[in-house]
């Protein structure tokens, strides 16, 4: 399989046939499922929390936030066929079109956590419609970080195109003002390997990125 | 979207930056192609999560949502809930409920007080997709 973000923008890829694919293949929900499960896992969340899931899709992810823990979410997405999927599916989270790369539209200390999976990679892709992966980088973990209240966690599985992909990711969340750094599962596994960034928001004594 | 997101949400337009009229987006402009629709979906109650989230809800714009809304029932001040399991809480507890979690916009357009863009909503999804030269 190509990897789809090389191929075309979010909101062209994934068109109405692939949100459906996308959505119903089993495979791909085992995935999603237990990448979501590893990053709450991570993120070791009281119950009840207010949590915003970038990149919700059709709300696979949100789905499992609302059955463990009693979470409550709101879910951002570029694609409207996906967030049409997440409507059918008839999930608990409020659903927004939106550009995480134009900034979360929340205001300071919204929410408890952050989860996102198999979404900020996109943030580095320059296409013709937003130029400049580093703006955008820039404005998404700004805007994450106000949105966080302060101590709150951050769970990003994300699939990096190569080391410079990952560096300034990195760098763009700690210039924001985030603490922490990259967690890997299955290092050693080609096929397997998973990349999450795990943030705090503010100076929280963990290691530094 | 919940009337609990309307009380989180801002305009994310370039000219707005931190400017505090962006917040909250207005509900008080409707247009007649896209009338304003409210529909009650039942959440399970969950006391908890409202005394978490209670400190975070800003008052006044949340009195100004409602307002606009067709609701003038709220009480002009924050309750305060220090027991959630306490009973004689129980009641203010399911109103907010409703009221936060409950409540859906279907449908209608929020305006920005400070630059006047309009977000449209749709099958209760907000559209925050902004064209180029609005991106911060
Ligand atoms: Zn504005």
């Amino acid at each position: 399989m190509s990897r789809p973000e090389i191929s075309a923008p979010p909101e062209v890829f994934y068109s109405d046939i692939e949100s459906k694919k996308y959505t119903s293949s089993s495979r791909i929900q085992h995935i999603q499922a237990s990448m979501t499960l590893r990053a709450l896992d991570v993120l070791a969340l009281p119950p009840h929390q207010h949590i915003l899931d970038i990149g919700c899709g059709s709300g696979l992810s949100g789905e499992i936030l609302s059955q463990e823990g009693g979470h409550v979410w709101v879910g951002m997405d570029i694609s409207p066929s996906m967030l049409a999927v997440a409507l059918d599916r008839d999930v608990e989270g409020d659903l927004f079109l939106a550009d995480m790369g134009n900034g979360v539209p929340f205001r300071a200390g919204t929410f408890d956590a952050v989860i996102s999976i198999s979404a900020i990679q996109w943030l580095c892709n320059a296409d013709s419609s937003n130029a400049d992966p580093r703006k955008r980088l820039a404005r998404f973990f700004d805007s994450l970080y106000a949105a966080l209240k302060r101590g709150g966690k951050v769970a990003c599985q994300f699939y990096p195109r190569d080391e410079s992909q990952t560096e300034s990711i990195l760098n763009a969340a700690k210039s924001a003002g985030f603490s922490g750094g990259l967690v890997i599962d299955d290092e050693e596994s080609k096929k397997n390997k998973k990349y999450y960034l795990i943030l705090t928001a503010g100076n929280v004594n963990s290691n530094d990125i | 979207m919940k009337i609990l997101t309307a009380n989180f949400v801002q305009c994310t337009v370039k000219a707005c930056g931190s400017s505090p009229d962006c917040f909250p987006l207005h509900f008080d402009q409707q247009t007649p192609d896209l009338p304003l629709e409210l529909a009650h979906e039942d959440v399970d109650f969950s006391p908890e999560f409202i005394c978490n989230v209670l400190p975070r809800i800003e008052w006044p714009a949340l009195l100004t949502t409602a307002r606009e809304l067709g609701n003038t029932q709220l009480p002009p001040a924050k309750p305060e809930i220090e027991n959630p399991s306490a009973p004689e809480n129980e009641q203010l507890l399911r109103d907010l409920h409703t009221l936060l979690l409950e409540t859906q916009i279907i449908q209608g357009s929020m305006r920005c007080a400070n630059c006047g863009h309009i977000y449209f909503i749709r099958d209760s999804i907000p559209n925050f997709l902004l064209p180029g030269h609005l991106v911060q």
